[in-house]
This record gives C-alpha cells, sequence and structure tokens, in this order.
C-alpha cells in the first residue's frame, strides 16, 4: 500500500477496529474520536496501532500514539510518513 | 595426566511431565474490595486485565509455604515417592531474602532426602525454563525424577494504593514432577531475553515496590510473543490446529487473547485461569495446568502450548504433553 489514498487508509484502518473491538466499519469516520466517540481504549488503542503497522508499514510509536485522538489524525500521521 | 576420557551417562529418550499439583492462598480479594479503598471499579478492572477476584496470601503464610503444598500436590499426581526425587528446583522472583534458596526446605518439608536443590529467578517465564532445565537433567542422566515449583508472592513486593500494579499481582504456587519417558514429553523450549530495557517491569531497589511499563510491555507481549510460540509449536513437530490447550503466562487477559489470536489454534482451549488467579507471574501456568486439569478441561496425552513471557524482558516456550 506504498500510494495509499485517504479513502484506502480510512478503510483499512475501519477493517482493524472492526477485528479488534468489533465496531462496525460504518462507525468509523473521519471526525471520530477514539476515546469520546468509539469508547475505544489506550491497550486497545496499542492493538490497533500494531495492526495498523502490519498493514500500512508505518510504525506508530506509544510517545505518537498518545497524540492521535481522531480517525483523521491517524490518517494524517500515516499519508504524512508514507510520502 | 592428560587426555582422559570423562564418562557421560547415558542419554535418555525422553523426560515427561507426570504429575501437575496447584495451590493457592484462602484469602480471595474481589475487585469491589479495591474498589472500596482506590480509585478503581469492578468494571475497570474486569475491561483492561480481565480479573475478577485474585488470592493473596497472609503475613505468616511464605513462599516456602505455598511451593510446599503445591509440591506435594504434584507428587501424589505422579505416584512417585519423594525418596524418587533427586532435583528440586524453585522458579520465583518475589523471593522474601536473597539467600538461602527456597529449595532446599521445599526439598525438606515434603521428605526428599538431600536432591540438588536451587531457585532460579527468570520472573514469568521463570516455570518453563526451569521445566526446560528438568528436562535435560532427566535427559542427560543428572537426575532421575524432578520436582519443578513455580512459587510467588507477589502481594510482598506491592503498593497496595498503586491501581496499576495492586489489582494485578497475586500469590500462588504450581508444581510439576518431571521423569524419563521413552518418547519425548516435553518439546524442545524456544527462549531468549532482551535485556536493552530491564526497568519496564522491575523492583528499583530493596525499599521499592514493583512498578511496570504497562503500555510498553502490552505492545511488547501483544506482538514478540506470539512468534516465540509458534517457533515452539514447530520445533516440537506438531502445528497449531494440533494443540489441545494453550497456557499463556496469566499477565492480563487481554495478552492472553492477543496472543492466541495470532497462533491460531483452532481446537484449542485457551487458559482463563487469570480471571480467579490474577497474575501470579512465575506461578501462573503450573497453576493454570492444575487446575485445567482438576476440572477435567484437557485430556491425558493431550499436547499443551506453554508460553512464559515478563521482566528482564525473558521469554520460554515449549509444548508438552499433558499428564
Amino acid at each position: 500500500m506504498a500510494d495509499a489514498t485517504e479513502q484506502e487508509i480510512l478503510d483499512g484502518l475501519a477493517e482493524i477496529i472492526d477485528e479488534i473491538v468489533g465496531i462496525d466499519k460504518s462507525e468509523v469516520t473521519p471526525e471520530k474520536n477514539f476515546i469520546d466517540d468509539l469508547d475505544i481504549d489506550s491497550l486497545s488503542m496499542v492493538e490497533i496501532a500494531v495492526a495498523a503497522q502490519d498493514k500500512f508499514g508505518v510504525e506508530i510509536p506509544d510517545d505518537e500514539l498518545r497524540n492521535l485522538k481522531t480517525v483523521q489524525d491517524v490518517i494524517n500521521f500515516v499519508q504524512k510518513l508514507k510520502v | 595426566m592428560t587426555g582422559v576420557t570423562l564418562r557421560a551417562e547415558p542419554v535418555r529418550p525422553g523426560a515427561r511431565v507426570l504429575g501437575f499439583g496447584g495451590h493457592q492462598p484462602a484469602k480471595v480479594v474481589t475487585n469491589h474490595d479495591f474498589a472500596a479503598v482506590m480509585d478503581t471499579s469492578d468494571e475497570w478492572i474486569r475491561s483492561r486485565v480481565g480479573i475478577v477476584e485474585r488470592r493473596l496470601a497472609g503475613p505468616d503464610e511464605t513462599i516456602t509455604d505455598l511451593a510446599v503444598q503445591a509440591g506435594g500436590k504434584a507428587l501424589a499426581a505422579s505416584g512417585l515417592a519423594p525418596s524418587d526425587v533427586d532435583l528440586v528446583i524453585v522458579a520465583t522472583c518475589s523471593a522474601e531474602t536473597p539467600m538461602p534458596s527456597h529449595a532446599p526446605a521445599v526439598a525438606h518439608r515434603l521428605g526428599i532426602e538431600a536432591p540438588g536443590a536451587y531457585d532460579l529467578n527468570s520472573a514469568c517465564s521463570g516455570f518453563c525454563y526451569a521445566l526446560a532445565a528438568a528436562d535435560a537433567a532427566v535427559r542427560t542422566g543428572s537426575a532421575r525424577n524432578v520436582l519443578v515449583v513455580g512459587a510467588e508472592k507477589m502481594s510482598q513486593w506491592i503498593d497496595q494504593t498503586d491501581r496499576s500494579t495492586a489489582i494485578i499481582f497475586a500469590d500462588g504456587a504450581g508444581a510439576a514432577v518431571v521423569g524419563p519417558s521413552e518418547t519425548p514429553g516435553i518439546g524442545p523450549v524456544v527462549w531468549g531475553s532482551d535485556g536493552s530495557a530491564p526497568e519496564r517491569i522491575a523492583i528499583a531497589d530493596r525499599t521499592s515496590f514493583i512498578r511496570q511499563d504497562g503500555q510498553a510491555v502490552f505492545r511488547w507481549a501483544t506482538t514478540a510473543i506470539a512468534p516465540v510460540a509458534l517457533a515452539a509449536v514447530e520445533r516440537a513437530g506438531l502445528v497449531p490446529d494440533d494443540l489441545a490447550t494453550i497456557v499463556p503466562h496469566q499477565a492480563n487477559l487481554r495478552i492472553i487473547d492477543a496472543i492466541a489470536r495470532r497462533i491460531k489454534a483452532t481446537n484449542a482451549v485457551v487458559a482463563d485461569d487469570i480471571t480467579r488467579s490474577g497474575n501470579t507471574s512465575g506461578a501462573s501456568i503450573p497453576l493454570a495446568l492444575a487446575h485445567m486439569i482438576e476440572r477435567g478441561d484437557v485430556p491425558s496425552g493431550a499436547p499443551a502450548l506453554l508460553v512464559g513471557f515478563g521482566a528482564g524482558l525473558s521469554y520460554a516456550a515449549q509444548v508438552i504433553q499433558i499428564p
């Protein structure tokens, strides 16, 4: 996924979230906050970050993970490192 | 004189576990007990670590006491007499004092006379390390039968007001008797360590309590350990679908689930003893197995994958046959 578009990253992320925490893909939209809107806790965020690393080839360390509050934040992070 | 040839003992074809035994202190501490004294809740603890209740030893209950109880049950299950055992290994990382080691006293109280006896500290992977040592001792003829005990009194190294550790760690012991076998009943161990960040789970000095960097350890355990477990299955000549059970160190139910998900053993019962026992470090694997065998969850002869991981960081995995 070398030149992943925003939509591709969103779809991939939604798949990961569905697999790890069982939230329906349609719920995962860019403006959603992981903690407040999707009720995903810090440990699940680590699992999502690890799965995202496998899927997108972008490492998300714990220090960075703390700053990724919304779905859009993750999309931006993955895109930035992909350029 | 130079050029002598030393005689080696004849190598035995294999070793196997002859019996397991577990022991827990009587005192049950529930999540509600913690919620009454610190900022936590039953729901929070269940969702983050999967623990419902745990057992803590009383002030007069020592690691040796716990180990003797578990060791006695394992001996009874094995059908051996104390005089058949000539090596005792106690895996523990929560010793009351650095010396003497617990193993000689455990052996003495069980009526095992003058065995080789030592403690081994590899924290939460300690039982798997000790089992590998016992397997090697039996196969090479250094011992006929070995008593291996994982015994911990974690509570004495816990700040009971620190909600990140107090709710997790607990006390208990589990034991196995290992003896010779015509075919291998203990597969090759796959083990290793990473000493680049020892402070991630540590007791800093003699006046400190256990501290752990939960998030970093969680990431490590959920990513680095499944490949070790899969390598142990492969080294034993099996595939994941052959496994009847997976017994990961009972660290956190979500780590256990993440490891099991990556192993993809469709027929395996995954140990979840943590829900009722908490994290008993080096005791958790044999304690979980003793409970599963007691309940009849796993049949005799069935292959079980044991996966230890924890402070060090250290890890070890092997496949065994249920006695």
